[in-house]
C-alpha cells in the first residue's frame, strides 16, 4: 500500500466580534447547572471562549466564603458576557449593564436582551432598540438578543450592535431553529456577525443553525438540563464545528427524485 | 443612620463610606459592583464615597446565567 497525501482543509477564518477573534463558534452560558464545578468541567468541554454570566444582588450576611462564578470561570480565561436577562425595560437593561462594566473593570462587552412577557421569554423589541442605542452612546459593546425579522435585525445593525443574536425558539424550550428562512435572510443581509441565540435543544439545531450560515450559536439549556452536560457540551463542539465545515463546504441542491449514485453503464444482467 | 441595602434596612456610622459599607457586609475584596441611588459608584471612589441617610444601595455579584 501506498502512502495517500494527508488531505489539508482550506481553513477557516476565525469568528471575530467587536475587533476580537475568537477560534470556537460556540458561546454558552453558565445558568442551571447542578454546581460550579459541573460549570466549569461543561464549559471547558465546550471549547467556548466566550462565555455569559447574569448580573444580581450579593447575598448578604451569607457564606462569605461561597465560591464566586468568576473565580470559575476566570475573566483572565475567558471572555465574559453579561447579560441583561430578567430585564423588561430599556431602563432597567442599561442600569445592569452599568452594573456589569463596573463588576467587570471596565469591559464593555455586552449580551442585550430586553423581555417582553415572562411565557415566552420573547423580546420586547421597541424596549430593545431603545436599549441598545442608549447603550452604543455610551461606549458598550452591543450583542443583541432579538426576535427573527429581518428588518429588525438590519435595523440593531445600522445602530452600531456588534453582534446579531435572533432567538431560533423561545428561550429554555429546546425546540430548535423553527424559522430557518427569516435566519437564512438576517444572515445574508448582515455584516456583523449573526449567532442563534436561544431554542436549541440538541447537538441537530446547533449544526442547523451553522449550515444556515451562522457565525456561531449560544446556548446553555441544551447544555446544562441535558442528563449528562459534559458530554453534550462536547457534542455541541462537535455540531458547530460540522455544520459550519457543511457550510463552507455547500451543500448540493435538494431533489424532488433519485439520482443513482452508481453508473448504469457496465451492467451485466 | 439608616440606609438600604439590596432591599434591607441597614444601620451604618453617620458619615460611612461604601468602603465601610462593604467592610461591614465582610465582602471587601470580592468582584462586586456598587450603586447609590441608580448611579454607579467606582470601585476607585468607594473610599471617599459618602452615604447619607435613605440611600439606596445595590451591591451586586456575578453569578451563572445564560
Amino acid at each position: 500500500m501506498t502512502d495517500t497525501p494527508e488531505v489539508q482543509l482550506p481553513e477557516d477564518k476565525p469568528l471575530e466580534i467587536a475587533g476580537r477573534v475568537y477560534q470556537s463558534r460556540l458561546l454558552v452560558g453558565t445558568g442551571k447547572y447542578r454546581d460550579m464545578m459541573e460549570t466549569g468541567h461543561a464549559i471547558e468541554a465546550s471549547g467556548a471562549e466566550i462565555v455569559t454570566v447574569a448580573v444580581r444582588r450579593t447575598n448578604l450576611g451569607q457564606n462569605p466564603d461561597e465560591p464566586n462564578l468568576l473565580d470559575v470561570i476566570s475573566p483572565e480565561s475567558y471572555t465574559i458576557l453579561p447579560n441583561t436577562a430578567g430585564c423588561y425595560t430599556a431602563k432597567d437593561a442599561v442600569r445592569t449593564c452599568k452594573l456589569a462594566r463596573e463588576l467587570l473593570d471596565g469591559h464593555d462587552l455586552v449580551k442585550l436582551e430586553v423581555l417582553g412577557e415572562e411565557k415566552t421569554l420573547y423580546p420586547n423589541m421597541t424596549e430593545t432598540l431603545v436599549a441598545a442605542e442608549e447603550l452604543i452612546k455610551d461606549g458598550f459593546k452591543v450583542m443583541v438578543y432579538c426576535s427573527d425579522d429581518p428588518l429588525l435585525a438590519k435595523r440593531l445593525e445600522d445602530m452600531g450592535c456588534v453582534a446579531i443574536m435572533p432567538l431560533g425558539a423561545p428561550i429554555g424550550s429546546g425546540l430548535g431553529i423553527q424559522n430557518r428562512y427569516n435566519i437564512k435572510l438576517i444572515v445574508e443581509n448582515a455584516s456583523v456577525p449573526v449567532l442563534v441565540d436561544a431554542g436549541v435543544g440538541t447537538a441537530s439545531d446547533a449544526t442547523i443553525a451553522m449550515e444556515l450560515g451562522c457565525d456561531g450559536v449560544l446556548m446553555n439549556t441544551a447544555i446544562a438540563q441535558a442528563k449528562d452536560p459534559i458530554k453534550m457540551a462536547h457534542a455541541m463542539r462537535l455540531a458547530i464545528e460540522a455544520g459550519r465545515e457543511a457550510y463552507l463546504a455547500g451543500r448540493m441542491p435538494k431533489k424532488m427524485y433519485a439520482s443513482a449514485s452508481s453508473p448504469i453503464d457496465g451492467t451485466f444482467f | 443612620m439608616q440606609v438600604e441595602v439590596n432591599g434591607d434596612a441597614m444601620e451604618l456610622p453617620d458619615g460611612a463610606t461604601v468602603e465601610v459599607l462593604i467592610e461591614s457586609l465582610a465582602l471587601t475584596g470580592k468582584r462586586l459592583a456598587v450603586e447609590v441611588n441608580e448611579d454607579i459608584v467606582p470601585r476607585s471612589r468607594h473610599p471617599e464615597f459618602t452615604l447619607n441617610p435613605g440611600d439606596r444601595v445595590e451591591v451586586v455579584h456575578a453569578i451563572g446565567g445564560g
